[in-house]
């Protein structure tokens, strides 16, 4: 029946689908985010909307939508009210092109393209642009703090974060996404690559702002940092972008480390998607685990972490893998 | 501390974060569990009456001399012959607490040369705007079918023997059937039964 649809309608499908389960996620692992962190300080967590709280995230939506959205008179109006889209609209749209399973029809994805690991990094490094703007037009010092932190903080890790992903590129020998993951059928990547996955893992919690990393929006320091002017639903942008971002990292640690949705020890009757579900939902709780247990690091430690310590090392780890693949053939 | 000192100690880290996810938590889901408050809490005050159904308190002020934050504003008056309020000569005429200064001491409970004021474990006094906190006799004083009043040393769980058992007696517990909650700071008729009961 799709083969006769215009291809338009097939993608515009897609893409809603995509969409709404990718949405559904980020309200279930906002949820799954506040339990976890609560049991681990010895709350309860959300526990009042629904059983076990589990209608939480429609009541943040509706306090959302209903709070009074705000712009300071000295804010430049018109990118003030722009920032939070182009944020949204960049962590979105990396959805376009993950695949996130396989069957005999075809991928698993609104599209198969042939660079889709080029196009989620020129996504998610334009994302820094809504960050950064945000804090810009705001027109306040603690925003601005925010988005120059967040500047230099995408600029040394997205170096390294890059270096660390050729490693896995030249093991696969092809930039498509599903390529790589069918290049991982026999070993997943993060054993060749475990250097590279290991500076991937750390660069991801700095590209998607998250402790111990989170100082563009340190509240402690910065007040909220680049979002503090914002309220309501544009806030509530710059925070589906954020956990769109997360997600989206686990994404492709998956598929570029974890073998994407090839089955571990032979279990391949279990479908592909749960597979990579429960790999991307490790990863998710793994980022979350990570921000209850470290404190943020102090600002000058996470420039020389980045430059002296990653840099070098995906370097390192690329030249070993190109010297590597270069002699074995 | 060197490199591997430093994954140690991060190692250690998680594995404590982790450990306490599974950890019993201390939480007391408040409005439905409620914990079991001391024996002799000093809490909501209450006029008690005697048995045959006259009021105890007889407008001597004593307990309003006594407190140290100049809560209760009592007026006596004279027994009127025909209708005796109380066993006395006097009756207090107007007896009020304002509950926002009262610093819940006890001190009038001492005074009192009748035991008539007495204070309840009652705690749940929360309302909306600050003159419904001055307590007037409507709301002290023991409703005539809700018996007595429970003096100080009748109180559920008695007078503690020691500090220790007091301790170990504040356990989580559905205090719900021990006595009815108060809501924004109306004492129904009901429920005072409930604790004269």
């Amino acid at each position: 029946m799709l083969d006769q649809a215009p291809w338009w309608l097939v993608v515009l499908i897609k893409s809603v689908v995509v969409l709404f389960i990718v949405i559904t996620t980020f309200a279930y692992s906002m949820l799954f985010e506040r339990k976890i962190m609560a049991w681990m300080q010895l709350r309860p967590g959300p526990n009042r909307v629904g059983p076990w709280g589990l209608l939480q995230p429609a009541a943040d939506a509706a306090k959302m939508l209903f709070k009074e959205d705000l712009t300071p008179e000295s804010a430049d109006p018109l990118i003030y009210r722009l920032a939070p889209f182009i944020s949204l609209l960049c962590a979105m749209g990396a959805f376009a092109v993950i695949p996130f399973s396989e069957s005999s029809a075809g991928l698993w994805g609104i599209s198969d393209v042939n660079a889709g690991i080029l196009v989620i990094f020129a996504l998610t490094s334009i994302g820094v642009y809504g960050i950064s703007l945000a804090g810009w037009s705001s027109g306040s010092k603690y925003p601005l703090l925010g988005s120059v932190r967040s500047t230099a903080q995408m600029i040394s890790y997205e170096l390294a974060m890059t270096l660390s992903v050729i490693g896995v590129l030249i093991l696969a020998g092809t930039t498509s996404l599903a390529g790589i993951v069918h290049a991982q059928h026999r070993v997943w990547f993060f054993v060749p690559q475990i250097v590279g996955f290991i500076v991937y893992v750390i660069t991801a919690v700095a590209e998607t702002n998250r402790a111990p990393f989170d100082l563009v929006e340190a509240e402690s320091e910065l007040v909220g940092g680049f979002h503090t002017e914002y309220s309501g639903l544009r806030f509530g942008l710059f925070f589906i972008a954020e956990y769109l971002n997360m997600i989206t990292v686990s994404c492709i640690a998956t598929l570029l480390f974890l073998g994407g949705w090839n089955a571990p020890f032979g279990l391949g009757f279990i479908p592909g998607i749960v597979w990579f579900v429960l790999k991307a939902g490790l990863f998710i709780f793994m980022y979350i685990w990570l921000r209850t247990t470290l404190p943020r690091l102090r600002y000058d430690r996470l420039m020389s972490f980045g430059w002296k310590v990653l840099l070098p090392v995906a370097t390192l780890n690329l030249m070993i893998t190109a010297a590597i693949v270069a002699v074995t053939g | 501390m060197g490199f591997f000192g430093g994954v140690t100690a991060l190692a250690r880290g998680f594995a404590t974060t982790f450990q306490f996810a599974f950890r019993k938590k201390p939480t007391i889901q408040y409005p439905t569990i409620k914990k079991q408050h001391a024996p002799r809490f000093h809490g909501l005050h209450e006029l008690r009456r005697y048995a045959d159904g006259k009021e105890r308190c007889i407008g001597c002020e004593l307990c309003a001399i006594a407190c140290p934050a100049n809560a209760i504003t009592v007026m006596g008056a004279e027994n009127a012959p025909g209708d005796r309020r109380s066993p006395g000569e006097r009756y207090a005429a107007r007896y009020e607490i304002d509950e926002l200064r009262c610093i819940f001491c006890g001190l009038c409970e001492e005074a009192c040369p009748t035991d008539a004021i007495v204070l309840t474990p009652r705690f749940e006094m929360a309302d909306y705007r600050r003159g419904s906190f001055v307590y007037s006799k409507d709301r002290l004083l023991v409703p005539p079918e809700a018996g007595v009043g429970t003096a100080p040393d009748e109180r559920p769980g008695g007078i503690p023997a020691d500090l220790g058992s007091v301790t170990e007696r504040k356990s989580t517990v559905d205090i719900d059937a021990g006595y009815p909650a108060t809501h924004r700071g109306e004492i129904l008729r009901t429920q005072r039964r409930g604790l004269a009961g």
